[in-house]
């Protein structure tokens, strides 16, 4: 069995996902997609608006989307702090696809920053609920 | 009247006991939304937590960070206040103590001298502070009983904004601490600039187990982390406190509505006596009334007969013109005495006498004529005006009733008159 590591992903209301996996795949601010794996170095990072995916040990895969926040490795343990996460399961994926269109909308007419926040929103969401974008 | 007191007092028992049962039913929606609040207390604890341990960890890391939440200004000239409070009333002193305590700073800063600027959240303190006139800023409400983190961002935002463009220099929070259910306190609590022990305390041994330090990778550079994680501090601060805030208003909320149920039972129990007392008070009048009543009808009826009795009786006092209210004249003791009162037998007017008849026989009675006796000592001016008065003018000289009752009662009673 592979080595385990403690994940905890933590919004302001609530902890969303808490418990031991094989590995957590998420996307830091810049830097693109980053994995950890037990025994990871220390590592501290600011995240964009992504799909993690948390390995369990039953080799079960959780999809959280999450959007923007911060991960940090320590003492093999993974948290994942964002002010707004879903889980995979509990994500409307209908309004996630309209609001995905109305962001599309909007950049075809001019380039502003909150519809592109919109877009990755909803593509995080939409990834995370198992839907190719 | 008694009556209508009555009436009063049972308007206000129902009155007391409607606002009763809405007392009571806020107390119980507060007791167990205490219960919920506190969950989200505790659930926004581990956020916080780790929040705090990652800006400790990036300080200790030598995350070397200009932003301005972190350093604080060399001369505070103007000082913000956040005043977190309910949107609602009814919640005892809840509101009341954070608006003293917020405007007691705010008093305290003018007096120094300073500027100050306050942010009320909650519509309580905003319509308090523009009541009494203060400088208000861009105010927050409408969720005070549930708040939301979108809330919380919102106000930490404009906070930032604020500190970050130089408006004040200085932000506090003034909100209640949720401790238990039973106690809460107001509590002033600086926000920004961010507190140097918070930040510093780091104890940089993260991970320092396995002998690594505070060797973090950093993607991207410490900096740039420190500057998007700062603001979310601020804003997991202003979460926590609203949280705070919320569980102490239910809290208080169930206290207030808890004596305002005791204080209307009470209330209800007193009226209740009154009301009581003053029922039994209008039915012991009411019996009075009757029993006073049926006493003074007996006893005004015993007394109008011996009067007309002595009225035509043996003429000692003859009437006067307006003699039809003066039926009811007493008379003199010793009138009375001389027509021996007692059983009077009436005798038979009408057969006897020639000229009496049914109707002039009653009339007789009404005046308490019914003996032989009675008509034969009347002289001839009794028998004038009897006969004036009854309207039988004349008849009683024609037929000659005083003869005639001589002539009966010597028949009768073997008594010449």
């Amino acid at each position: 069995m592979a080595a385990t590591m403690t994940v905890e992903v933590v919004s302001p209301e609530e902890v969303l996902y808490s418990g031991e996996a094989t590995m957590v795949i998420t996307r830091t601010l810049g830097g693109g997609e980053i994995a950890f794996q037990a025994g990871h170095a220390p590592f501290l990072g600011a995240l964009t608006e992504n799909h993690t995916r948390v390995f369990l040990t039953d080799g079960s895969v959780e999809d959280i989307a999450v959007h923007g926040g911060f991960v940090e490795v320590s003492n093999n343990k993974v948290s994942i702090l964002s002010d707004a996460a879903e889980l995979g399961s509990k994500i409307d994926v209908d309004r996630a696809r309209s609001a995905k269109q109305r962001a599309e909308e909007r950049l075809r007419h001019e380039h502003d920053a909150e519809a592109i926040s919109a877009l990755g929103r909803s593509h995080a969401r939409l990834r995370a609920a198992g839907i190719t974008v | 009247m008694a009556g209508g007191q009555e009436r009063i007092l049972r308007g206000r028992i129902r009155s007391m006991q409607a606002t009763k049962k809405i007392t009571r039913a806020m107390e119980l929606i507060a007791a167990s939304r205490i219960v919920k609040a506190q969950q989200r207390v505790q659930a926004a604890v581990p956020y916080s937590e780790q929040i705090t341990e990652v800006v400790k960890d990036l300080a200790a890391a030598g995350a070397n960070s200009s932003s301005p939440l972190l350093a604080g200004r060399s001369e505070v000239k103007t000082t913000c206040y956040v005043v977190i409070t309910a949107d609602r009333g009814l919640c005892g002193g809840y509101n009341a103590g954070i608006q003293r305590a917020a405007e007691g700073e705010v008093k305290a800063d003018v007096l120094a001298g300073k500027g100050y600027e306050i942010i009320p959240v909650g519509r309580k303190a905003e319509s308090y502070f523009r009541f009494r006139g203060y400088r208000l800023g861009q105010g927050f409400a409408g969720f005070s009983d549930s708040p939301s983190y979108a809330d919380a961002k919102a106000i930490g935002q404009h906070v930032v904004d604020l500190y970050a463009s130089g408006e004040v220099d200085r932000v506090e929070l003034v909100y209640t601490r949720f401790i238990t259910p039973g106690s809460q306190e107001v509590v002033l609590r600086p926000l920004v600039p961010l507190s140097r022990e918070v930040v510093q305390g780091g104890d940089g041994k993260a991970g320092s187990d396995d002998g690594t330090g505070g060797d973090y990778e950093f993607e991207p550079d410490p900096t740039i982390i420190l500057e998007t994680l700062l603001p979310r501090y601020v804003e997991a601060r202003v979460y926590a406190a609203l949280l705070n805030a919320a569980a102490s208003e239910h809290a208080f909320r169930q206290r207030a509505m808890k004596s305002a149920t005791d204080n209307a039972d009470e209330l209800i129990k007193n009226l209740s006596i009154v009301m009581n007392r003053a029922r039994q008070d209008s039915i012991t009048t009411e019996i009075m009334e009757i029993v006073g009543g049926a006493e003074a009808l007996g006893s005004g009826k015993g007394a109008g007969k011996q009067v007309r009795i002595v009225d035509f009786g043996p003429l000692s006092n003859p009437l006067n013109d307006d003699a039809h209210d003066g039926f009811l004249d007493i008379r003199p003791a010793s009138a009375l005495a001389a027509t021996a009162v007692g059983v009077i037998e009436p005798d038979d007017l009408e057969g006897e006498i020639e000229g009496i008849g049914p109707v002039i026989g009653r009339k007789l009675a009404e005046v308490g004529i019914t003996t032989f006796k009675q008509v034969a000592q009347w002289t001839a001016e009794d028998a004038e005006r009897i006969g004036d008065q009854l309207d039988f003018r004349g008849r009683i000289e024609r037929e000659d009733w005083i003869g005639q009752a001589k002539a009966a009662h010597l028949a009768k009673y073997g008594e010449q008159l």
